[in-house]
């Protein structure tokens, strides 16, 4: 599914990513773990495209995606989540999600002048997008609510729903459990099963180890840019240099 | 080659007030993030403030210039307290259009006591020194002793006091400098003070050799403004640098190219220089 | 009781009885000058539109929209004055000029991000006013352009009286209020909000940034280069101070006012101010002591203006009526058309 090889990102001198290879397999769920400023994010930034890898390169279904720029690894079937979302606070979530699906359309300005056929059809497919998306993480019922007046939980899941409606084949979650309590915890991991049992990939940057342990298939350990771990949650909690990175380094990361 | 010393005098003279000005902007970008657009106007009240000082009230120029930076350092205080304080959270749009709130207020306040007419300001520095042919005014003379000085001390402040290790602390890792219990109020407050403080002094350093009006911060912010893109947003030495670049070339372009577009120079290198590296010259890795 | 009459201003009715207010203003008007500062102030209704488009619904901080309302008034002055084009001809060059200039200086401002590209733009505002001032070969400099040709009424009317020019502006812009609103609600209107959310946001959601805040860039200096040219034919005589920041601060005031990334923000916010102002004589001059802390206020308290927050109000008021479980289906009219009004 997706196939990284000797993946590297530096800023000035700081390797925030250093020769990474790593591959993640299609249909599950695949966790990227490490202390703060290990790299997880800027690792999820090169897949997606939001930087451009200092070297290595990215295969996604065995195609080059290495400098392609960020909406067409978008338009190819990656979809994210931030560690933290700003959407627009005055709007409904409906009104949020419906530009989801905006890549998957191709109306521009004439259509608007003119109010044509493709765009209004391609504004139902949006809707119509948006509102499954709103189904599948079971909030419908908040459809009309202002961003704003829903809660901490509500908004990781529509921030989810908002990456569902691009269409994605692979999803890539960065920190989506943080801040939200226990139950709800458990409410998000039963939405990325539910994900997979759809047919889709995720790959999940997560600090909440209870979390990780259960649901993930594979993990990935980074410590300052390079990954000193992978395997099945038994391998790597057993490892002996991830214990060393979590119980040495000054982080709090395994909190 | 006189004349290209007297140049050089020239470029050195703006150099020194662009870099006071653009000084106080890139520590409040650096510390805050908020690009301070009314920076000018604090600029333009502390001109106003030495000249009601020293006119009406009728005080030394020193003390004048004591006052007026107090007057704007403490002026500048309140915009953070009032404005920028409570708009931290907010879209960066917001904080953009609250400063010019500010200015926008700040010029219609002194337009309304002093009119719209350009005033001078006497200085004690009248004479003028001539080495050997090279003419220099003291008024110059003095910008230039005078910025030297404040950006030593500056450097002195930053370097040697625990207050300025921590302004410098947090212009490096915001969040870091909240982790380790940094009182952000009070290095917001003191940054906001001393780039006031600066501005103040700077007009009133370049005010005798220029004109005082209402509108004499709208091409001094906007310079400043390059310079600090020039030299990196946030960037101490940046700012100085920046200040000599842009003094230089309106300098020698006013003088060798023309001086009907020598205020144009500052902005058509700016464009040139973002079209080309849209993270501006010196700045490390992305914007 | 309240909410009554507000659901009655967002029936499609109250629009009718806007249009149908401002077609019968001349006959209203006391005098012919206020239909004249009615004209003025649709003329800045344009562009402040135009600014919403940019700003309002894109995010970015554009500082340089008063500087192309000048090359608008200044291309169509120039070519009818110097170069003895007609009105209509040169008013689509104005358009046109605009348009370019705003998709060159677009191209590399919005490579920028946030303050980088206010700042950018503040400069580009002034480069303009320079040009204008300095180049006299071209601009006249500081005497201004004289002897600008009204617009050529085709032997039907004169549009050199200020009513029929009243009526010539509305047209225009109740023109580009429709569009702005097919704009607002379409797929495209969202992906400009959707930029606004946030690059990083709107690029992982497969949005080409750079095409699309091009595009609404474009769209927004057009809208400047109308007003400026509808400027121009109306008052006849320009000069570089048609380019002074301060108009681009109005605007951004009366956008803020009204309510920034709003439909009728703009319009409400700019008629106002604009005869606020007009009637408080003394506030002419002295208008930016009320408008400096009005735009910090705003910002802090009510940051989208009186349109946003009456919106907020009365979605929050439709959602607290209707029960919680059935909230889903509440396609109550407000809710709609707040819906499609934000
Ligand atoms: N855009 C950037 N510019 C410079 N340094 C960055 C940038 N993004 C991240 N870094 C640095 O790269 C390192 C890794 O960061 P990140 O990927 O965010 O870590 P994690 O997500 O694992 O906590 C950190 O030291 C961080 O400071
Ligand atoms: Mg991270």
């Amino acid at each position: 599914m997706l196939k990284v090889d000797n993946l590297t990102k530096m800023f000035g001198g700081l390797a925030a990513v250093s020769n990474v290879s790593v591959e993640f397999e299609a249909n599950k769920v695949n966790a990227i773990i490490g202390p703060n400023g290990a790299g997880k994010s800027t690792f999820f930034n090169l897949i997606a495209g939001a930087h451009k890898p200092t070297s290595g390169t990215i295969l996604l279904d065995g195609k080059d995606v290495t400098n392609l720029p960020c909406d067409q690894i978008a338009r190819l079937g990656v979809g994210r989540t931030f560690q933290t979302t700003n959407l627009f606070e005055q709007a409904t979530v409906l009104d949020n999600l419906i530009v989801g699906h905006r890549l998957r359309t191709r109306s521009g300005l004439w259509d608007v002048l003119v109010n044509s056929r493709r765009l209004q059809a391609e504004e139902r497919a949006c809707r119509e997008k948006a509102r499954e998306a709103l189904d599948f993480v079971g909030l419908s019922h908040v459809e009309n609510r202002f961003i704003a007046d829903i809660t901490q939980e509500e908004r990781k899941r529509v921030a989810f729903a908002l990456a569902l409606a691009t269409d994605p084949k692979i999803l890539l979650l960065d920190e989506p459990a943080a801040g939200v309590n226990p139950e709800e915890t458990e409410g998000l991991a039963d939405l990325m099963r539910k994900m997979i049992n759809h047919g889709l990939t995720v790959c999940l940057i997560e600090h909440k180890m209870g979390m990780i342990m259960g649901i993930a298939d594979k993990i990935m350990v980074l410590d300052h840019g390079e990954k000193i771990a992978e395997g099945t949650p038994e391998q790597v909690s057993n490892d002996a240099a991830v214990i060393e990175a979590y119980l040495g380094g000054d982080e709090d990361a395994a909190a | 080659m006189n004349l290209f010393l007297q140049q050089i005098m020239n470029g050195l003279t703006l150099g020194s007030i662009y870099g006071l000005v653009a000084l106080g902007l890139t520590l409040v970008y650096g510390i805050l993030h908020i690009p301070n657009f009314a920076h000018g106007a604090l600029y333009m009240v502390g001109a106003f403030m030495s000249y009601f000082l020293m006119v009406d009230v009728g005080v030394h120029y020193w003390f004048a210039m004591a006052g007026s930076a107090a007057i704007v350092a403490v002026l500048a205080i309140i915009c953070e307290r009032l404005v920028f304080h409570p708009l931290r959270h907010s879209p960066p749009i917001h904080d953009k259009i609250a400063a010019i709130g500010i200015l926008l207020f700040l010029e219609a306040v002194v337009q309304m006591f002093w009119g719209a007419d350009f005033r001078r300001m006497s200085s004690p520095f009248t004479g003028i020194l001539n080495f050997d042919g090279l003419i220099i005014p003291e008024q110059r003379l003095l910008i230039i002793i005078g910025a030297l000085t404040l950006v030593a001390g500056l450097q002195i402040f930053l370097r040697k006091t625990m207050t300025g290790a921590t302004i410098i602390a947090m212009a490096q890792n915001r969040e870091g400098a909240f982790l380790v219990g940094i009182d952000a109020n009070r290095v917001a407050m003191m940054t906001f003070g001393i780039s006031g403080a600066l501005a103040a002094i700077a007009a009133t350093l370049y005010a005798p050799i220029n004109l005082v009006y209402p509108a004499m911060g709208h091409l001094v912010i906007m310079k400043a403004f390059v310079i600090i893109i020039l030299g990196g947003m946030g960037s101490i030495p940046g700012a100085i640098v920046g200040g000599m670049i842009i003094g230089f070339a309106e300098a020698f372009g006013g003088f060798y190219i023309s001086t009907a577009y020598k205020d144009i120079i500052a902005f058509g290198l700016l464009v040139v220089i973002l079209s080309i590296r849209p993270q501006g010259l010196f700045a490390k890795g992305a914007h | 009781m309240l909410l009554k009459i507000a659901a009655l201003l967002m029936k499609p009715g109250a629009k009718m009885a806007m249009l149908a207010f401002a077609l019968v203003f001349p006959f209203l008007a006391a005098n012919e000058y206020q239909v004249y500062v009615m004209a003025t102030a649709f003329i800045w209704a344009i562009a402040v539109y135009g600014l919403n488009i940019i700003t309002g619904y894109c995010g970015q901080l554009n500082l340089a929209h008063g500087g192309f309302f000048a090359i608008g008034a200044y291309t169509l002055g120039l070519l009818t004055a110097d170069y003895g084009w007609s009105f209509w001809p040169a008013f689509v060059g104005a358009l046109v000029m605009t348009a370019v200039l705003g998709f060159l200086v677009g191209v590399v401002s919005l490579r920028l991000k946030e303050h980088y590209f206010a700042i950018f733009t503040l400069c580009v505002g002034f480069i303009i006013y320079l040009l204008l001032d300095k180049w006299e070969e071209l601009t006249h400099g500081a005497i201004g352009v004289r002897d600008i040709a009204a617009p050529y009424g085709f032997g039907l009317v004169d549009f050199t009286d200020t009513t029929p020019f009243y009526y010539l502006v509305l047209g225009f812009l109740v023109l580009a209020m429709w569009f702005i609103s097919r704009l607002s609600k379409s797929l495209l209107g969202r992906t400009f909000i959707a930029i606004r959310n946030g690059d990083e946001l709107a690029e992982s959601l497969g949005i080409n940034l750079m095409r699309n805040k091009v595009l609404a860039f474009v769209l927004s200096t057009t809208y400047a280069g109308l007003a400026g040219a509808l400027y121009a034919g109306m008052v006849r005589f320009i000069g570089p101070e048609e380019a002074n920041i301060n108009h681009t601060f109005d605007m951004i005031t009366y956008l803020l006012v009204g309510g920034i990334g709003t439909l009728s923000g703009p319009l409400l916010g700019t008629l106002g101010l604009v005869w606020i102002t007009q009637s408080l004589q003394f506030l002419e001059e002295y208008r930016m002591i009320i408008f400096g802390p009005l735009l910090v206020v705003l910002v802090i308290f009510f940051p989208r203006g009186i349109v946003g927050s009456f919106l907020t109000w009365i979605h929050r008021k439709s959602q607290a009526l209707v029960p919680e479980g059935k909230r889903k289906d509440s396609k109550v009219t407000p809710t709609k058309e707040a819906e499609n009004n934000a």
